[in-house]
């Protein structure tokens, strides 16, 4: 029986379309293949070519505010380059590049051996480093005098509580023991935790956090990008939770630190392993990254990095990748990629601290750049 | 809206070929048209099939502990569908609760009470209600009517009733109870107009014998019109309760996503609807997306039997209605 | 929808007072009065939902939120990525969605015999009630998934799904409408019948079916789950390009909603305003000669 289905049709329509493309496993390019063959003699850095080339990228919410700005950024110095990032969570990004429907994918969570074994056959994935985070913890108290409350500290066990559910208002004492200064303002409102409801690289970091510094959150939930929370609202992305956060008095929840200055909440100051109370900065973070360099793993996969050593280092410092294919299956996107990274890991290293993420330690920044080099096409390298 | 009697082809039971023969364009013409006909068909059968056969997966190792599972886990590889069950049910449940008066009420004073001056701009209003888009909906009720709730109805309830558990609080505006609410808003256009055609289809001989024997206008509405339309009605409310088990945006951006059972109607929760939205797109290929893929099989299933019966409520009152929109 | 007149008071009542009990006429007074109140409160939603998507909206609208895309952190930037991808995908998707939809109909009304029109109009019937987020899954299985590419077609391919199954009932009752003396006539006349279908039949229902459309129309311009596995979402603006990912004005809203920072807040008023106002002007009028007839 003809059967002139709509999927027929629309099938047919579609393979049409992507015949368009190179027909491999890559998304389709918009335009004419580079001008700049792969592995002649061309430029010391890596350029993108001429041509009208689009990237699509998907993944962390975490360095999003980022990665806007990269990409405004070398969008006006390469006009013909247009990138496409949605931030959809590390669980996404990670589940994108794995079934390559998009060209980069993003995740603060190094992927799991696991999520290693899944990926395609006789592909490898690159985990390239750009930034470096702090998790915050951000909170909406109104105090009893009205005002937002400001400059809360807390410690572990403070935090620990609170996202187990067994400190349930702003006032209980471990909370005013640490806040001296404020306890009298603290108020009595119920707390509400916000946690993320997708898979996140950020929960990783925190609930790492979590699982190091409590006996009963490592027995009772554990880390992970997705774990099972004892109480409280969750929200999709860092935008969802500090927007939650934002909305509802006497909320709590964990963000990268910019979305905490972007959304104008206080974000806490947390007890580290030197007994001194810490701020979320780039500075805090940069001195915890610092103080793990040398066992900084060959993969490039780092695990959030908990409590480190040092009077100001920040206790919840997490790296952030962008996952690619070693083996592009499209050289024009390959070679875009390739200098995106590059800018990124160069000239985008200076854009971070203005907006609250950390610049690669230069070790660090030195060995992601020697990365770009083992990207190929068809063979041979695009950046030899 | 209207009700119209069922339909059998023009000009006999062979239709518009009649008796006569068929020429080859005609032939064509009917051939053409059917196989789009039949591609709706088609549709529905390749989405049954589809989710069944992705389902499988996740039952084969669950089995009918999956939908009886408490543990939402997706790192530690255990699925249970019940949270979400448990987060759709509650949240339609309050809605049809809660619509249920106010809808049947309104259908009344729209089809009995009401100058045609009064009732129609009405009937135009709740109908515009129909026409917002779920997402302004929850756009609305992210800013509007969560932070409403929290402070007038959930803080009264749980001032009032917070000793029963199921109305504990504290109350955060964003929970089970602000999705109930929104779905309250959502169905009332369904429930009020489909409740109206039915009352208005309820024989005048009726209404005159029950004023005749001397009722008031309220009797004669409760006692005449509501029992005549009341498999109608129910029909009505069954197809409301579908419709906001299927609901997803508004319900996604005010129930709180949580996936927990909810002890009370102020926790956060999440819908089968919603539990997809949040995390489809990065679910692991695999066991992962077998079990939302089965989430959404449960939930179909529910719907469609909630639509069939709901149908043959109201068609046995009414005749064949179909919904503009 | 008939008003009848409460018993007359005749004579005999009138000089011996109330032909009905005292409490009676109150629990009548008060259930009344309960059911317009009733009535009220579900147009007050309406009009609060109306009243802070216009009043939000109106001060978010600036030539910005029309012209430009999406700016990194919200500073100035708009919704035009939006704006031109539900522009191109809705239409797309009627265009999908109507032939299939008024022919299909014109089976089932025209030709079909008892049992198929049953099983069709079932079908129909059927696929209306399925939430929209399943059918984004489905299409996602077929024409996300195999090609490896979020891509517009598919967000398209999603929404006519959604549209053709309202558009097939609405056009099956309008053709039902039409008088069997104007079929019979025609074909009289020798006209054959696939001309008799289109010249004569749709022609007479056509008002029936544009509204059905246009209300098939308006939902899909207001959906969004089902855009959110197929077409994605793009910050670029993406013009023609239907394999590659597209954004929408409720994915707009929906991701706005929920930023922290309020200047995104804003964009998703200006766009809930829009939105609502395609989604309203639409709905009104086509409803409005209707009710013009009805009160008139």
């Amino acid at each position: 029986m003809n059967i002139l289905s709509k999927r027929a049709v629309g099938l047919a329509l579609a393979a049409i379309l992507a015949g368009c493309s190179s027909g491999g496993a890559s998304p389709t390019a918009q335009g004419t293949p580079g001008t700049t063959p792969a592995g002649s003699a061309g430029p010391s850095t890596p350029v993108p070519p001429t041509g009208d080339v689009t990237l699509q990228g998907a993944g962390a919410t975490f360095p999003a505010l980022l990665y806007q700005v990269w990409i405004e950024k070398f969008s006006e110095a390469y006009p013909n380059v247009a990138i496409n990032y949605q931030a959809i969570g590390s669980g996404g990004g990670i589940k994108g590049i794995t079934q390559q429907t998009v060209d980069f994918g993003a995740s603060d969570a190094a992927m799991k051996d696991t999520e290693i074994a899944a990926l395609p056959a006789g592909t490898k994935i690159l985990h390239i480093p750009t930034a470096l985070g702090a998790v915050v913890v951000i909170y909406n108290i109104k105090g009893k005098d009205g005002n937002a409350i400001k400059g809360l500290k807390l410690d572990a066990a403070n935090i620990a509580g609170i996202f187990l559910g067994t400190i349930t208002t702003w006032s209980d004492p471990t909370i005013a023991a640490n806040n001296p200064d404020i306890a009298a303002n603290l108020p009595d409102t119920a707390i509400l935790t916000v946690h993320r409801a997708d898979s996140s690289g950020t929960t990783n970091a925190f609930t790492s956090y979590l699982d190091a510094v409590s006996p009963d959150w490592h027995t009772s939930v554990g880390a992970g990008k997705e774990v099972k929370w004892p109480v409280g609202n969750g929200a999709p992305g860092n935008d969802g939770v500090s927007g939650s956060v934002k909305q509802t008095d006497g909320a709590v929840g964990y963000v990268e630190l910019q979305y905490a200055v972007v959304s104008g909440l206080g974000s806490a100051q947390v007890k580290n392993a030197a007994g001194k109370f810490v701020a979320g900065s780039s500075a805090g973070v940069t001195s915890a990254a610092n103080s793990v360099l040398a066992s900084f793993p060959a993969d490039f996969r780092q695990a959030p990095i908990i409590n480190a050593a040092g009077d100001d280092a920040y206790p919840i410092a997490s790296y952030t990748y962008i996952l690619a294919y070693v083996d592009q299956t499209d050289a024009t996107q390959g070679q875009t990629l390739v200098a995106f990274l590059y800018w990124a890991l160069t000239d985008g290293q200076k854009e971070e601290k203005a907006i609250g993420y950390a610049p690669l330690p230069d070790s660090i920044d030195q060995k992601a750049i020697e990365e770009l080099h083992q990207i190929t096409t068809g063979g041979s390298p695009i950046w030899p | 809206m209207s009700a119209v009697p069922t339909p059998t082809p023009p000009l006999g039971p062979r239709g518009l070929l009649g008796g006569s023969g068929s020429r080859l364009p005609d032939l064509v013409f009917r051939g053409g048209t059917g196989v789009f006909a039949w591609v709706v068909v088609a549709i529905l059968g390749l989405l049954l099939i589809l989710l069944v056969l992705n389902s499988r997966q996740v039952f084969g190792q669950f089995g009918l502990s999956f939908v009886t599972g408490t543990d939402w886990d997706p790192v530690a590889g255990m699925y249970g569908a019940l949270p979400f069950i448990i987060g759709t049910v509650a949240s339609s449940l309050i809605a049809i609760l809660l619509a249920a008066p106010i809808g049947i009420l309104t259908a009344v004073f729209l089809a009995e009470l009401a100058s045609r001056r009064v009732a129609v701009p009405l009937t135009f209003a709740i109908e515009l209600l129909a026409a917002i888009p779920s997402v302004v909906y929850g756009l609305w009720g992210v800013f509007v009517l969560g932070p409403v709730l929290k402070a007038t109805v959930e803080a009264w309830l749980v001032g009032t009733l917070g000793w029963l558990p199921i109305f504990a609080g504290p109350p955060f505006g964003i929970g089970l109870f602000a999705a109930g609410v929104i779905l309250t808003l959502m169905i009332l256009p369904t429930v009020i107009s489909i409740s109206r055609d039915v009352i208005s289809s309820v024989p005048n001989h009726q209404r005159e014998a029950m004023l005749a024997l001397g009722a008031t206008r309220w009797e004669m509405i409760t006692r005449a019109v509501l029992p005549f339309a009341r498999s109608g009605i129910v029909g009505a409310l069954i197809l409301g309760l579908g419709r906001a088990l299927g609901e997803t945006m508004a319900v996604t951006m005010v129930i709180g996503n949580s996936q927990r059972i909810p002890q009370s109607i102020f926790d956060p929760s999440q819908t089968i609807a919603s539990q997809i939205a949040t995390t489809f797109n990065e679910a692991g290929v695999g066991l992962q997306t077998s079990a939302l893929i089965a989430l959404g099989l449960i939930l179909l299933v529910i719907t469609m039997t909630l639509n069939v019966i709901a149908r043959l409520l109201v068609w046995r009152v009414a005749g064949p209605v179909t919904e503009a929109a | 929808m008939t008003a009848i007149a409460g018993p007359p008071r005749s004579i005999a009542a009138r000089l011996t007072g109330s032909t009905v009990g005292r409490r009676r006429t109150i629990v009548d007074r008060v259930m009344r009065g309960l059911a317009l109140a009733a009535a009220i409160i579900c147009v007050i939603p309406l009009g609060a939902v109306l009243a802070f998507v216009i009043g939000n909206g109106i001060s978010a609208l600036n030539i910005d939120l029309l012209t430009k895309p999406p700016k990194a952190l919200g500073l100035g930037g708009g919704a035009l990525n939006a704006i031109l991808g539900s522009l191109q995908m809705v239409p797309l998707a009627a265009l999908l969605a109507v032939p299939i939809g008024v022919l299909g109909a014109v089976y089932v009304a025209e030709f079909g015999n008892r049992r198929s029109a049953r099983i069709i109009r079932f079908s129909a019937d059927v696929l209306v009630g399925v939430p929209s987020i399943i059918i984004g899954i489905f299409v996602f299985t077929f024409l996300v998934l195999p090609f490896k590419q979020f891509n517009a077609f598919a967000g398209s391919v999603a929404l006519a799904v959604i549209m053709v199954p309202v558009i097939m009932r609405t056009t099956e009752e309008s053709l039902h409408i039409v008088p069997n003396s104007l079929r019979e006539a025609s074909l009289a006349l020798g006209v054959p019948v696939w001309r008799t279908v289109f010249s004569v039949v749709i022609r007479t229902g056509l008002s029936g079916i544009l509204t059905g459309t246009m209300l098939a129309f308006a939902r899909a311009m207001g959906e969004t789950a089902p855009l959110l596995f197929t077409a994605l979402g793009s910050r670029l603006i993406n013009v023609g390009n239907f394999a590659k990912p597209m954004d929408a004005l409720p994915v707009f809203i929906y991701v706005n909603a929920r930023q922290p920072n309020e200047l995104l807040n804003q964009q998703a008023w200006g766009a809930a305003f829009l939105l609502l106002a395609i989604v309203l002007i639409i709905n009104v009028a086509v409803r409005a000669r209707s009710w013009g007839r009805q009160i008139g």
